[in-house]
C-alpha cells in the first residue's frame, strides 16, 4: 500500500459529494455535500504534502478550512433568510428568476 | 519522544497505518454514501460527522497532528454544530420530496458520478503509481506545529493576512443577513395589545392546561370543555392529539 490510496479515496469522496449536489434538493444537505467535497480536497492536499515531503500542502489544507468556515457561515445565513421569506429550504422552490 | 512518534508516523506506510486505512476508508465512504442517501437531514449531518472524524484520523496518521486536530475541532466541532443549529431552526422534518423534477436526473447523476470517479481514480493511480513518497520526517524535525507556523508566517504571510479580511467580511455578512429590521410602525403599543386581547373573537383568559384524568395525565391528552368536547387549545400544536379510546376511558375494575 502506498499513499496513492489516500488520493484515490479522496477522489471517491469528492465524487460522492458531487453526486449528492446533483441529486439532493434540500439546500442544507447540498451544503453538506459541498463540505464533503472540500474535505476530500483537503485529504488530497495532506497526502500530497506527505508525498512531496514539505508542509505546504498542510498549510493549504488549513487555508481551505478557514475559507470553508467563512463560506458555511454566509451560506447558512443565506439559507436562513430564504427560509424566512419562503418557508422552505428546497432549492426547487427558489425559482423566481426562472420566468 | 514527540519526534520519535512523528518519525514513526511519517515513515513508509506501515502495518498500523495500513490497517487504519483498511478499516476507516470503507467507513468514510459508506458514511459519505449514507449522507447522500439519508432522507432525514439530521441523519445526513451525523453521517458527515463520522466521515469527517475518519478524515481527521487520516491526517493524524499522515504525520499532520496539527491539521488533524484542527479538522476535528473546526469541522466536527464548529461547522457541523452550526449545521445542526440551522437544521433545528429550519425544522427537522424538512425532508426531501421524492419526485424528480427532471426525469432520469438521479440515474444520470449516478452514472456520471461513477464515470467521473473511475476516470479520476485511474488517472491519479496511473500518475502517482511510480512516485516514491518522501515523507514528512525531515519537515517535521522541529515539530509539526513549528513547521506549519514557520511556513505560515514566512511564505504564506500575505495569504494569512488576507484570511483575516475574509473572516471579518464573513462575520459582517452573517450579521447583515441574519438581522431583521424592525420598523417603528410595526411596534404594537400596550393599549392596542389590550384592545386586541379583549376584542370579540379572542379568548382573553389563559389557555387551559392539558387534561389530568385518572386514566391519563399525558400532555398529549386534551382537556375537556364543560360540555364534554376536547379543548383543542389545551395541547401544544406540535404534539399529536391523543384521544382516549372507549376501552381506555372505561372505569377499571379494582377487584381483579
Amino acid at each position: 500500500m502506498t499513499p496513492t490510496w489516500y488520493v484515490v479515496l479522496a477522489a471517491g469522496l469528492f465524487t460522492i459529494g458531487a453526486v449528492g449536489v446533483l441529486i439532493r434538493r434540500n439546500a442544507i444537505v447540498l451544503f453538506m455535500c459541498v463540505e464533503l467535497m472540500l474535505n476530500a480536497a483537503n485529504l488530497a492536499l495532506v497526502t500530497f504534502s506527505r508525498i512531496n515531503g514539505t508542509l505546504d500542502g498542510q498549510v493549504m489544507a488549513f487555508f481551505v478550512m478557514v475559507v470553508a468556515a467563512a463560506e458555511v457561515v454566509i451560506g447558512l445565513a443565506i439559507i436562513m433568510s430564504i427560509f424566512r421569506t419562503r418557508r422552505s429550504a428546497s432549492v426547487d422552490d427558489a425559482n423566481l428568476l426562472k420566468y | 519522544m514527540t519526534h520519535q512518534i512523528l518519525a514513526a508516523a511519517a515513515s513508509t506506510v506501515g502495518g498500523g497505518e495500513r490497517w487504519t486505512f483498511y478499516i476507516l476508508a470503507p467507513v468514510a465512504v459508506l458514511c459519505a454514501i449514507g449522507m447522500v442517501w439519508a432522507r432525514n437531514a439530521v441523519h445526513s449531518a451525523l453521517f458527515l460527522v463520522v466521515t469527517m472524524l475518519c478524515l481527521g484520523v487520516f491526517y493524524l496518521v499522515q504525520a499532520g497532528p496539527f491539521i488533524g486536530f484542527v479538522q476535528i475541532i473546526v469541522y466536527t466541532g464548529a461547522i457541523m454544530m452550526l449545521f445542526l443549529f440551522v437544521l433545528m431552526l429550519v425544522g427537522r422534518d424538512a425532508s426531501d420530496s421524492l419526485i424528480e423534477t427532471l426525469r432520469g436526473q438521479r440515474t444520470a447523476a449516478i452514472v456520471l458520478g461513477l464515470g467521473f470517479a473511475g476516470l479520476l481514480s485511474a488517472g491519479l493511480a496511473e500518475a502517482l503509481g511510480h512516485v516514491r513518497p518522501v515523507d514528512l520526517a525531515a519537515a517535521n524535525q522541529a515539530g509539526n506545529v513549528q513547521g506549519i507556523a514557520r511556513l505560515l508566517f514566512t511564505n504564506y504571510v500575505f495569504a494569512f493576512e488576507v484570511t483575516s479580511a475574509l473572516l471579518i467580511t464573513a462575520a459582517v455578512g452573517a450579521m447583515l443577513l441574519a438581522h431583521v429590521e424592525k420598523r417603528k410602525e410595526d411596534k404594537v403599543s400596550q393599549p392596542a395589545m389590550m384592545r386586541a386581547r379583549f376584542a370579540p373573537g379572542n379568548y382573553p383568559a389563559p389557555k387551559p392546561g392539558p387534561g389530568v384524568f385518572p386514566t391519563s395525565d399525558s400532555v398529549a391528552t386534551p382537556a375537556r370543555m364543560p360540555e364534554g368536547t376536547p379543548a383543542a387549545r389545551s395541547i401544544s400544536k406540535i404534539l399529536p392529539q391523543r384521544e382516549l379510546t372507549a376501552r381506555e376511558a372505561a372505569p377499571k375494575g379494582t377487584e381483579g
